[in-house]
């Protein structure tokens, strides 16, 4: 009983890395850079549900369609001032680039927000289901899987059926053939980023749901532990990221459960780093030759 | 168009050259007062400590200076509650001929910052930091708050005198030296009182988000009473996710707790009958506090926490020891330190965290700790 309640604890905490994934993995898969300020756009869109539900007592759904139009703007402006003039830079370039928006985010915040810690109300509502005796699954968890789910398949037929999706698959391929078919890859670019940024918005609700403590930095560890697991379900692909998200947080939850809560996190990294000694796209990453 | 530049480039330089100038006049301007400066993180994660602590001691500072006669110059630093960056904020301060001062707010920058006051020879007494490291081997850092090891074995005692709980569980935060230096002393000294440990573990800075294996173990263990050495940020969580899991023990907690009922969109139900040792209750209902609560709320538009009452307290300490002790603004800030220290361990003060304080020769306070029982969203005292 106590390893399925370990397991749930898993799959909730895992399926909020896989949403947080899903975004990093679009971005990289279709941009190919790093967007290390996702996480810091997961905080603002969590920044504006609370503060339209909490402080102005709006109805939970305008607060995340707001969250959402509030985070897609900023991803579409953040990718037009700081990344698309760095376009034929080098991939390192951007990168910093990219970490150096995500301190930005956090430092605008807290000057806009102060660093008072804030507790978010769960949009979900507070229940649960208590399966068994010492078996209880939360209503929020059971929320993110199947928006998780959701996101995923929409994601997955969007890129292979929709032609704005065969746009997004032609730049990742080769931009430069992608431009010459008539593609438009400035546009095609900053729509994944609004994309990317929407996704943004609803994993920041999520995760402050679950876990509801919101400070400016509240996006950044979790970022980069999706960011892990995107890596390890092989990045950029969509399928990739839910797996990897959820195998991560099982990981993590059964190295505190069994092993211990002091080295978690190393344990949690160990595991990655053999992943990708065995395979080292990722579990779903595929091979890409170059052609000489 | 290349002219145009080489102007704005020359003015510029002029600009920042005056401005350079201008910094070296300051240093007198402050004719009469005492000058008494900190660090403290006032941006970054832990902003909240040194912004509370900077505002607690400036109202203190203006309330002096109201009075008239002896009056103080206060300057706080930013150290983001980083160790290197304090020292840093620190030199700042030296070079602004700092005489005493208030050392750092929060334990790793204190440490960092205390080794500098003590080779400068500058009087120091921090609102905060609490660890013993901090005062370990330096005659002239000094505390406000309990520290560590005090705040540890006294909680210990308090449950197992008062017989609060059978089975205890422990929670707590393995990167900070704050949390595992109470855990440290209250394990001790449970071992000494015979107190029934049953479940202990850990999380950090990383891991702060996912508290159902520690408070699974805890509950599998059959804990009555799970003990929260941590600030109340992670406490928030650990009480919201006791609660989805259906177990529900009693939580004691320490100073750290404080803060936890002004957490913006807490649902203070959550915190109903947790139990917390702490020096300074914002509900209190004597005179001063409500005096300093008032105005807090007035100036700064929030309630102070204990950060700011330490803070507070602290400026009134060195007050008091510099009336006593003949303190002029004219003194070197060596003169000063002989003087202080030889008041400190000799006087008796009153402040808002509590009264009665003395102070040790190793720069440690002795004060009451005040049991407190959350009812209702109020602190109400336990004892």
């Amino acid at each position: 009983m106590e390893f399925l309640s370990n397991v749930i604890n898993g799959i909730s905490l895992g399926s909020i890395y896989a949403i947080i994934a899903l975004g990093y993995t679009m971005v990289y898969g279709i941009a190919k850079m790093l967007n290390f300020a996702h996480g810091d756009v997961i905080m603002v869109g969590a920044y504006v549900c609370f503060f339209m539900t909490s402080r102005y007592n709006m109805p939970v759904v305008v607060g995340i369609l707001l969250s959402m139009f509030v985070c897609t703007v900023l991803g579409i402006v953040i990718e037009r001032l700081a990344y698309k003039p760095l376009r034929q830079a080098t991939s390192l370039a951007v990168l910093i680039t990219a970490i150096g928006m995500s301190y930005f985010l956090q430092n605008a915040a807290q000057l806009l927000w102060t660093s008072n810690p804030k507790v978010f109300k769960s949009v979900v509502g507070d229940g649960g289901i208590q399966i068994t005796e010492g078996l209880y699954v939360s209503h929020v968890t059971l929320v993110t899987i199947a928006v998780c789910v959701i996101i995923m398949i929409a994601l997955t037929v969007f890129t292979g059926k929709s032609k704005m999706g065969k746009a997004m698959r032609a730049c990742s391929e080769d931009k430069g053939a992608a431009q010459l078919m008539g593609i438009n890859v400035n546009t095609t670019i900053s729509i994944t980023f609004a994309i990317g940024s929407a996704l943004a918005a609803i994993a920041g609700v999520l995760l402050c749901s679950a876990y509801p403590n919101l400070v400016p930095t509240t996006g950044s560890m979790p970022g980069i532990k999706a960011f892990t697991a995107a890596v390890f379900g092989g990045i950029g692909s969509i399928p990739g990221a839910l797996i990897g998200g959820i195998l991560l947080g099982i990981i993590e939850i059964f190295a505190k459960a069994y092993i211990s809560t002091e080295i978690s996190d190393a344990i949690v990294f160990a595991v990655l780093i053999v992943v990708l000694l065995v395979k080292p796209t990722g579990l779903l990453g595929k091979k890409i030759s170059e052609k000489v | 168009m290349k002219k145009m530049k080489k102007v704005v480039v020359l003015g510029l330089i002029s600009a920042m050259m005056l401005s350079a100038f201008a910094g070296c006049g300051k240093k007198d301007s402050g004719s009469g007062a005492i000058r008494i400066g900190g660090t403290g993180p006032l941006t970054g994660g832990a902003a909240v400590y040194g912004n509370a602590a900077k505002r607690g001691a400036e109202i203190a500072v203006e309330e002096i200076n109201a009075l008239g006669g002896m009056q103080f110059e206060l300057r706080y630093e930013d150290d983001t509650h980083d160790a290197e960056k304090a020292v840093n904020a620190y030199n700042i301060l030296k070079d602004w001929e700092i005489q005493i001062s208030l050392g750092s707010v929060t334990t790793n920058p204190c440490i960092a910052t205390a080794a500098e006051t003590y080779s400068d020879r500058i009087f120091a007494l921090t609102p905060s930091a609490s660890s013993t490291d901090v005062t370990k081997g330096k005659d002239n850092m000094f505390q406000m708050c309990f520290s560590d090891p005090n705040q540890g074995s006294a909680s210990a005692q308090y449950i197992s005198q008062k017989q609060l709980g059978t089975k205890i569980a422990i929670i707590y935060k393995n990167d900070d030296a704050y949390s595992t230096g109470i855990f440290e002393t209250f394990t001790d000294k449970a071992d000494e009182l015979g107190i029934n440990v049953v479940s202990t573990t850990t999380f950090n800075t990383d891991s702060q988000n996912d508290f159902s294996v520690q408070l699974n173990a805890a509950k599998n263990a059959g804990a009555d009473l799970v003990f929260l050495p941590m600030y109340y940020e992670a406490a928030a969580l650990i009480l919201d996710q006791a609660k989805k899991m259906n177990y529900a023990p009693k939580f004691f907690g320490v100073d750290g707790m404080d803060g936890i009922l002004t957490l913006e969109g807490f649902d203070t139900t959550l915190a109903e009958g947790v139990m917390l040792l702490t020096p300074f209750s914002a509900d209190a209902s004597d005179e001063r506090t409500k005096n300093f609560v008032a105005k807090y709320q007035e100036k700064f538009n929030e309630t102070p926490n204990q950060f700011a009452a330490d803070a507070y307290d602290c400026v009134y300490a060195i007050y008091e020891a510099c009336q006593k002790g003949e303190v002029t603004s004219d003194m070197t800030a060596e003169e000063i330190c002989d003087i202080m220290i030889a008041q400190f361990t000799t006087m008796k003060f009153d402040g808002l965290t509590g009264t009665g304080m003395t102070w040790g020769t190793n720069g440690e306070v002795t004060k009451d700790p005040k049991g407190m029982v959350i009812q209702n969203g109020v602190y109400v005292g336990l004892d």
